[in-house]
C-alpha cells in the first residue's frame, strides 16, 4: 500500500529507466561525472562562495555572456560524441555487420546531435556573443532587461541540464531532430523520450525568447546618444535582424510543442493520423520557426564576419547600406520559404513554385553581401590571421552549400534529393561554415577584449586546416552519397550499394575534425600560458574600428565611465584619429545587484519539465510555484540596482589604468 | 569650485531622473514587444484551430455545443472589466490610491466571473462526454479557449499582487508603470477575445 | 616566396591525387541520380545539369575574385595593389551586384515555376501504352504494393513493364515515409489518411533499388524495396503466376502484415480484399474502424 503510493508519487519514473547498454552507460556515467568533479574542485578550492556571488548571481551580461560560451562549448563536445558514434555505426553497419548500436540506439543519438547543436550549441555560441559584444558596441552600460536576460541564460541552461538528464534517465527521441509526428506521437514513441525533447526544448525556446525581447530593446532603445540607427556597427544590425526572427519565430515553436505535448499528454488529437488529427499541421508549424531559425543563427554570424572582414582588411566595410537592406531582405524572406522543407508532400505545382522561387530570391541578398565582403578585402592591407582564414574557408564552403541549395529549391530537384544525404551535406555546408566558421572568428577576434591576450596564432591556423580538411572529407562523400541513394538516418545499408567506403572516408574526416578541436583547446591553454610574451596583451590587438575596443580590459562592471561621443560609423576609428581626449567628470552609474531569483525560475522550469516528462503531477505543481513565486518575489524588491558614486567610478576607472599600464 | 561641484551634482542628478524616465519607457517597449510574441502565440493557435475546425470525426460540431448567449455573457463581463481595468489605470495616474484599488477590485472580480463562466461551460462539454480527446477541433477549441483562459489566470494573479503592492507601498513611479503594463495586458486579452468570439463561436455557429 | 610555392606543389598534388581516386572509385558503382532509367528521373537530371551550369556563372566568379583579392591585398605581398582604407562605397558596383543574381534567379525563377507543372508527380505520363495502377502502403516496417486490376499484390518488391507509365496511389498505415525510386523518379510523401500520387516509367530493364526517405520508427533502415523493370510479356506471365501460385491477402492476413516488422524477404499475394487501399485511408478517417480494429492514433 505505501509501496505503491510511493511508486505512484514517482509518477513513471522507476529504477528500470537506468542504462543498461554499455554505450549509454559510458555517457550517462560522463554526465554524471562531470558535475561531480566539477563540486569536488570547488570544494577543494574553495570556490563556491565565489562561484555564487561571480557567476551564479551575475547580472552582468559580459559574465552571462562567457557562460553561454561555456555551456555552448561543453555540450558541442557531446554533440562531437555523437557525431563520432553516427560516423562509426555508419562506417561499419553495412551488410551482415550491424555496427556498434542499435536501431533505436542510432536514431536517438541522431536525434540528439542534431537537437543539441542547433539549440545549445549554435544558439549558446550566438547568445554569447551577443551578450559580450551588443551592448559594448552600441555604447550602452548594460542591455535593457538584465534580469530577463539572466533569467533568459538559464532558462536556457535548464533546457540543456533536461536533455542530458535523458541520457542517464529514461531515454531520447528516436524521431530525428523535429519530432515529425505521427511518429512522435504516443502510439509510435510510447518511452518518455520524445518528452524530455519537447521540454527541453520549450524551457531553452522561452529562455531565447526573453532573450530576443532584451536585444530588441537593447538596440532601439539604449544606443548612446549620437548613434544613429544607420552609424550602427553591423554586428549590432545583423543582431536586430536575428532578434526580430526571434521574437515573430520562437513563439511558433512554443506552440508547436505544446501541441505535441497536448497530444502526448493529455490524448489531444492536433497532429494524430486519426481523429481529425492533421500531421502536416505540425511540419508547416515546426518549419514556421525552423526556417527562420536558420537565419536566426547565421544572421550573427555574418554579422561577425562584417565586424572581421573590415578590421582584417584594415578598411571600412564596403556597402554598409546594401549590407542592412540585404539583412532586412533575409529577414522578410525568411518567414516565406518554409513550405521548401516538404514539397515532397504533393502539394500543387503552383504552390510548390511559389515558395522555390521566394527561397531563391534568398540567394540574391546573400550574394550581396558575398560581393560587399569581397570589395572590402579588395584595396586593403590583409592583415591574414586566422579570423581571415575563417572567413575565406566559408566563403568556399557556403558558396558550394548555397548552389546545392538552391538546386533543392527547385521542387522537382528536391524530390531527388529531399531527406537524402545530400540534403545532409548542404544544411552542414550551411550551417558549419555559415555559424559555426563565424563564431570562431569572431571568438578569435573578440577574445583579446574580454582576456587580454590573443589567441596563439599558428596553433589557431592547424585547428583551421584540420577543420576544414575534415569537415571537406566529411561531407563532400555526403553529396555524392546522396547521389546514390542514401537517405538520412539509416543505421544499417546492404552492401551491394557501394556506400561503405564513402562512409569511411566522412568518418575519417571526423578524426581530422576531432584534431581540428584538440588544437583549439591547446590553443586556449597555451595562449593562457603564454599571455604574458611580448606581442601577445593587448588592450586594442586588430587596430579595432568599433567602440568595443575603446574600452579597457577587462570591461568594467558599467562597461562606459563617460558615455562615447559618436557621429559617425566606425565610432572609435574617429575618435582614434581625432585624438580626442575626453575629460568630463564622471557621473554616479546604476548597476543591477546581484540575485539568485533567475536561477530559482529556471530551476521551477526545470523541474516543471522533468516532472512533465514521468508524469510526476505533484513535482509539477512544486516547479510551477517554485517560478511564479520567484517572480513575485522580484516583482516586489524596490531596490533591484545599486548606485555607483561618481568617486567610486573615478577609483575604479584609476585602477584599470594603473593595471594597463 | 564648491559652485562648481554642486552644479555638476545636480546636473548628475537630473540626468538620473532622465535616464530613470528614459529606463521607464524602454520596459514599455519591451512590454510592447513581448505582448507581441504572445500575438504570434495566439495566431498560432488560431490558425491550428481554422485547420482543426471541421475535423470532428464524428463529434459534435461547433454549432452543435456552443450556446450563443451564454458566450455574450463571458463576452460582457469581460469587456466591462477592461472598461473598469481603465479606470483603475486613470486613477492611478491621479495617485489615487483607494480608488486604484477599488477599479482593481471590481476588475478582479468580473475577470473572475469570466473565467468560472469558462471554465463551467468546458466543464458542462466535457461531462456530456465532448473533452478534448474527442476530435481535433475539440483539442483545437480547448487550447486556444484555454490558453486565453491562463492569461487570464495569470494576469488575475498579477492583479492581485499588484494590489498588495500599491496597498503596501502606494503609487509610486514603479507601480504606477506595472499599472500601465498590467493594462496593456488585460486590453490585449480583450482584444485576443473578440477574435475568438468571431472565430470560435460566431463562426462556428454560423458553419452549421 | 620558394616555400609557398612548395606547400601549394603539396597542396596540389594532394588534391590531384585525391580527385584521381575519387573518379577512379566512382566510375565503379551505380549513381542512381546521375543514372536515370526513366523519363521523369531522366527530366528531373537534365534539369539538374542546367541549374547548376546556371549557379557557376555566379559562383565562379565569386572563387577567382576571393583568390585574386586574398592575394594581391595580402599585407606581405610586395607587389600588394594600393590600399584606400576609407573606399567603402560605389553605386555602380553595388548596383552590379544586386543586379546579375536578381536577373540570374529571374531567369532560374522561369525555369522553376515550368518545371514545377512539367515535373509534377500528379500529371499522367503521355505514352500509346496503357498505364498501370499500383497502390503502395508503407507500413512498419516494409512496403506492400497491391495491383488492383492485377488483383495481385507485393511486399518489398513489383515488376513493371518497360516502357509503360505506371501510376502510384500511396498511403501509409504508419508514420509518415517517402517513396524513392531516384533512377525512375524523385520522392512523394506517404501520409497515414491521406492519399498522394506519383507518375513514372522505366525506359530500360533491370532491377532498381527504391527506399521510405522519412525516419520511420526502429525498422527505418530496411524500409527498402526493388522495383524491376521487365518487357511488358514477362509482366503479364508474372502478374498470373503470382495470382495463381500465392496466398490470399485477407483482411487477417493484413491485419497480421502492418503489426510492426521488418520483413526483408520478396512476399506475394493474391486476391487482396477488396478495396483495401480505400479501406486504409478511411479507417483514419471515420470513427468506425471496418473491421480494421484499432487504428494508429
Amino acid at each position: 500500500m505505501l509501496l505503491s503510493l510511493f511508486a505512484n508519487l514517482l509518477g513513471k519514473l522507476s529504477l528500470k529507466q537506468l542504462p543498461h547498454d554499455p554505450v549509454t552507460a559510458v555517457g550517462a556515467s560522463m554526465i554524471v561525472a562531470v558535475p561531480i568533479l566539477l563540486a569536488i574542485l570547488l570544494t577543494v578550492t574553495k570556490r563556491w562562495k565565489w562561484l555564487y556571488r561571480e557567476w551564479l548571481t551575475t547580472q552582468d551580461h559580459k559574465k552571462i555572456g562567457i557562460m553561454y560560451i561555456i555551456v555552448a562549448v561543453a555540450m558541442g563536445l557531446r554533440g562531437l560524441a555523437d557525431v563520432v558514434l553516427v560516423r562509426a555505426q555508419q562506417a561499419l553497419a553495412s551488410g551482415n555487420s550491424h555496427g556498434i548500436l542499435n536501431a533505436s540506439h542510432f536514431q536517438q543519438i541522431v536525434s540528439a546531435h542534431g537537437t543539441i547543436m542547433i539549440f545549445f550549441v549554435a544558439m549558446g555560441l550566438m547568445f554569447g556573443i551577443i551578450n559580450l559584444i551588443v551592448p559594448l558596441q552600441i555604447g550602452s552600460r548594460d542591455v535593457a532587461f538584465p534580469f530577463l536576460n539572466a533569467t533568459g541564460f538559464w532558462l536556457f541552461f535548464a533546457g540543456m541540464a533536461l536533455i542530458n538528464v535523458s541520457l542517464v534517465i529514461g531515454d531520447f527521441a528516436a524521431t530525428g531532430w523535429l519530432a515529425y509526428p505521427p511518429l512522435s506521437e504516443l502510439a509510435y514513441s510510447p518511452t518518455v523520450g520524445v518528452d524530455y525533447w519537447i521540454w527541453s526544448l520549450e524551457i531553452a525556446g522561452i529562455g531565447s525568447l526573453m532573450a530576443g525581447v532584451n536585444f530588441i530593446a537593447t538596440i532601439l532603445k539604449k544606443r548612446v546618444k549620437g548613434m544613429k540607427l544607420m552609424l550602427m556597427p553591423l554586428f549590432s544590425w545583423s543582431v536586430l535582424g536575428s532578434m526580430f526572427l526571434v521574437v515573430f519565430a520562437f513563439p511558433i515553436l512554443t506552440v508547436t510543442l505544446t501541441l505535441l505535448a497536448f497530444d502526448r499528454t493529455f490524448g489531444m488529437h492536433f497532429f494524430t493520423s486519426s481523429y481529425g488529427g492533421n500531421m502536416m499541421m505540425y511540419v508547416n508549424l515546426i518549419w514556421a520557426w525552423g526556417h527562420p531559425e536558420v537565419y536566426i543563427l547565421v544572421l550573427p554570424a555574418f554579422g561577425a564576419y562584417s565586424e572581421v572582414v573590415s578590421a582584417f582588411a584594415r578598411k571600412r566595410l564596403f556597402g554598409y547600406t546594401s549590407m542592412v537592406w540585404a539583412i532586412w531582405a533575409i529577414v522578410v524572406l525568411s518567414f516565406i520559404v518554409w513550405l521548401h522543407h516538404f514539397f515532397t508532400m504533393g502539394a500543387s505545382p503552383d504552390v510548390n513554385a511559389f515558395f522555390g522561387i521566394m527561397t531563391m530570391i534568398i540567394a540574391v541578398p546573400t550574394g550581396v553581401k558575398l560581393f560587399n565582403w569581397l570589395f572590402t578585402l579588395y584595396k586593403g592591407k590583409l592583415n591574414l590571421k586566422t579570423p581571415l582564414y575563417w572567413f575565406i574557408a566559408f566563403v568556399v564552403v557556403f558558396t558550394i552549400g548555397g548552389m546545392a541549395g538552391v538546386l533543392m529549391a527547385v521542387p522537382p530537384l528536391d524530390f531527388q534529393f529531399h531527406n537524402s544525404l545530400f540534403l545532409v551535406a548542404h544544411f552542414h555546408m550551411m550551417i558549419v561554415s555559415g555559424v559555426l566558421f563565424g563564431y570562431f572568428a569572431a571568438i578569435t577576434y573578440w577574445f583579446p577584449k574580454f582576456f587580454g591576450f590573443k589567441l596563439n596564432e599558428r596553433l589557431g591556423r592547424y585547428a583551421f586546416w584540420n577543420w576544414l580538411i575534415g569537415f571537406l572529407l566529411a561531407f563532400v562523400p555526403l553529396y555524392i552519397l546522396g547521389f546514390m541513394g542514401a537517405t538520412r538516418r539509416l543505421d544499417h545499408y546492404s552492401a551491394s550499394l557501394g556506400w561503405q567506403p564513402l562512409f569511411i572516408v566522412a568518418a575519417i574526416g571526423v578524426v581530422f575534425i576531432i584534431a581540428g578541436v584538440v588544437f583549439q583547446f591547446l590553443q586556449l591553454v597555451v595562449s593562457i600560458w603564454q599571455r604574458n610574451n611580448e606581442g601577445m596583451s593587448h588592450k586594442d590587438p586588430w587596430d579595432g574600428r568599433t567602440l568595443e575596443w575603446s574600452l579597457p580590459t577587462p570591461v568594467p562592471i558599467y562597461n562606459f565611465a563617460r558615455l562615447p561621443i559618436v557621429s559617425t560609423r566606425d565610432a572609435f576609428m574617429a575618435i582614434k584619429k581625432a585624438k580626442l581626449i575626453d575629460n568630463r567628470p564622471y557621473e554616479p552609474i546604476e548597476i543591477p545587484k546581484n540575485t539568485p531569483l533567475s536561477i530559482l525560475i529556471a530551476l521551477g522550469a526545470f523541474l516543471f519539465g522533468f516532472a512533465f516528462v514521468w508524469h510526476i503531477w505533484w513535482l509539477v505543481v512544486v516547479g510551477f510555484i517554485t517560478t511564479v513565486l520567484s517572480i513575485i518575489v522580484r516583482s516586489m524588491d524596490e531596490h533591484p540596482t545599486r548606485l555607483l558614486s561618481a568617486k567610486q567610478v573615478e577609483k575604479m576607472e584609476q585602477s584599470y589604468k594603473e593595471a594597463a599600464v | 569650485m564648491g559652485d562648481l561641484a554642486t552644479t555638476s551634482l545636480s546636473i548628475a542628478k537630473s540626468n538620473r531622473k532622465i535616464e530613470q524616465i528614459e529606463n521607464d519607457n524602454t520596459t514599455l517597449f519591451g512590454f510592447w514587444v513581448y505582448l507581441m510574441t504572445d500575438c504570434v502565440l495566439f495566431a498560432s493557435l488560431f490558425a491550428t484551430f481554422v485547420v482543426l475546425r471541421n475535423n470532428t470525426f464524428g463529434g459534435p460540431t461547433g454549432a452543435q455545443l456552443f450556446s450563443m448567449p451564454y458566450v455574450l455573457l463571458e463576452t460582457m463581463a469581460l469587456l466591462t472589466s477592461s472598461f473598469t481595468n481603465g479606470l483603475a489605470l486613470l486613477s492611478a495616474q491621479k495617485r489615487k490610491v483607494k480608488q486604484t484599488l477599488f477599479w482593481m477590485g471590481l476588475t478582479f472580480v468580473l475577470g473572475l466571473t469570466f473565467l468560472s463562466l469558462e471554465l463551467a461551460e468546458f466543464h458542462k462539454f466535457a461531462r456530456m462526454g465532448d473533452s478534448w480527446t474527442r476530435s481535433g477541433f475539440l483539442s483545437a477549441y480547448y487550447t486556444l479557449v484555454g490558453t486565453h483562459g491562463a492569461h487570464i489566470t495569470i494576469g488575475l494573479l498579477w492583479m492581485a499582487v499588484m494590489a498588495f503592492y500599491i496597498f503596501k507601498r502606494g503609487i509610486t513611479r514603479v507601480s504606477l508603470k506595472r499599472i500601465r503594463m498590467m493594462s496593456m495586458f488585460w486590453h490585449f486579452l480583450d482584444v485576443v477575445w473578440i477574435f475568438i468570439f468571431t472565430i470560435v463561436y460566431l463562426f462556428g455557429a454560423l458553419h452549421a | 616566396m620558394s616555400k609557398t610555392k612548395k606547400r601549394l606543389g603539396i597542396v596540389s598534388f594532394l588534391v590531384f591525387a585525391v580527385l584521381i581516386t575519387a573518379g577512379v572509385y566512382l566510375s565503379h558503382v551505380n549513381i542512381p541520380v546521375l543514372q536515370p532509367r526513366g523519363p521523369i528521373a531522366d527530366k528531373e537530371f537534365k534539369l539538374l545539369v542546367l541549374i547548376v551550369s546556371s549557379m557557376l556563372i555566379v559562383a565562379v566568379p565569386v572563387f577567382l575574385l576571393l583568390a585574386y583579392v586574398v592575394w594581391r591585398y595580402r599585407e606581405d605581398n610586395p607587389k600588394r595593389g594600393k590600399y584606400e582604407p576609407d573606399w567603402e562605397h560605389s553605386r555602380w558596383l553595388e548596383g552590379l551586384w544586386w543586379a546579375i543574381p536578381a536577373i540570374l534567379i529571374t531567369i532560374v525563377s522561369v525555369i522553376t515555376w515550368n518545371a514545377s507543372y512539367a515535373l509534377n508527380p500528379y500529371l499522367p505520363l503521355k505514352s500509346s501504352n496503357k498505364a498501370i495502377t499500383i497502390q503502395v502502403v508503407s507500413l512498419n516496417w516494409k512496403w506492400l504494393f497491391i495491383y488492383p486490376n492485377q488483383k495481385i499484390a507485393t511486399i518489398n518488391y513489383f515488376e513493371l513493364p518497360v516502357n509503360t507509365p505506371i501510376h502510384f496511389y500511396l498511403t501509409s498505415d504508419a508514420p509518415m515515409n517517402s517513396f524513392w525510386l531516384p533512377q525512375l523518379s524523385g520522392q512523394i510523401f506517404t501520409m497515414a489518411g491521406m492519399q498522394t500520387q506519383l507518375y513514372l516509367a522505366a525506359d530500360s530493364m533491370g532491377t532498381y533499388y527504391g527506399s521510405s526517405a522519412n525516419i520511420s520508427g526502429v525498422g527505418f533502415a530496411n524500409m527498402h524495396f526493388n522495383a524491376i523493370s521487365v518487357s511488358s510479356t514477362s509482366f503479364k506471365a508474372w502478374a498470373l503466376s503470382v495470382k495463381d501460385k500465392s496466398p490470399n491477402l485477407s483482411m487477417n492476413e493484413y491485419m497480421m502484415l502492418r503489426q510492426p516488422s521488418s520483413i526483408v524477404k520478396n512476399v506475394n499475394y493474391s486476391y487482396p480484399v477488396n478495396c483495401l487501399f480505400n479501406t486504409i485511408i478511411n479507417s483514419y478517417m471515420m470513427p468506425v474502424a471496418n473491421g480494421m480494429g484499432k487504428v494508429g492514433v
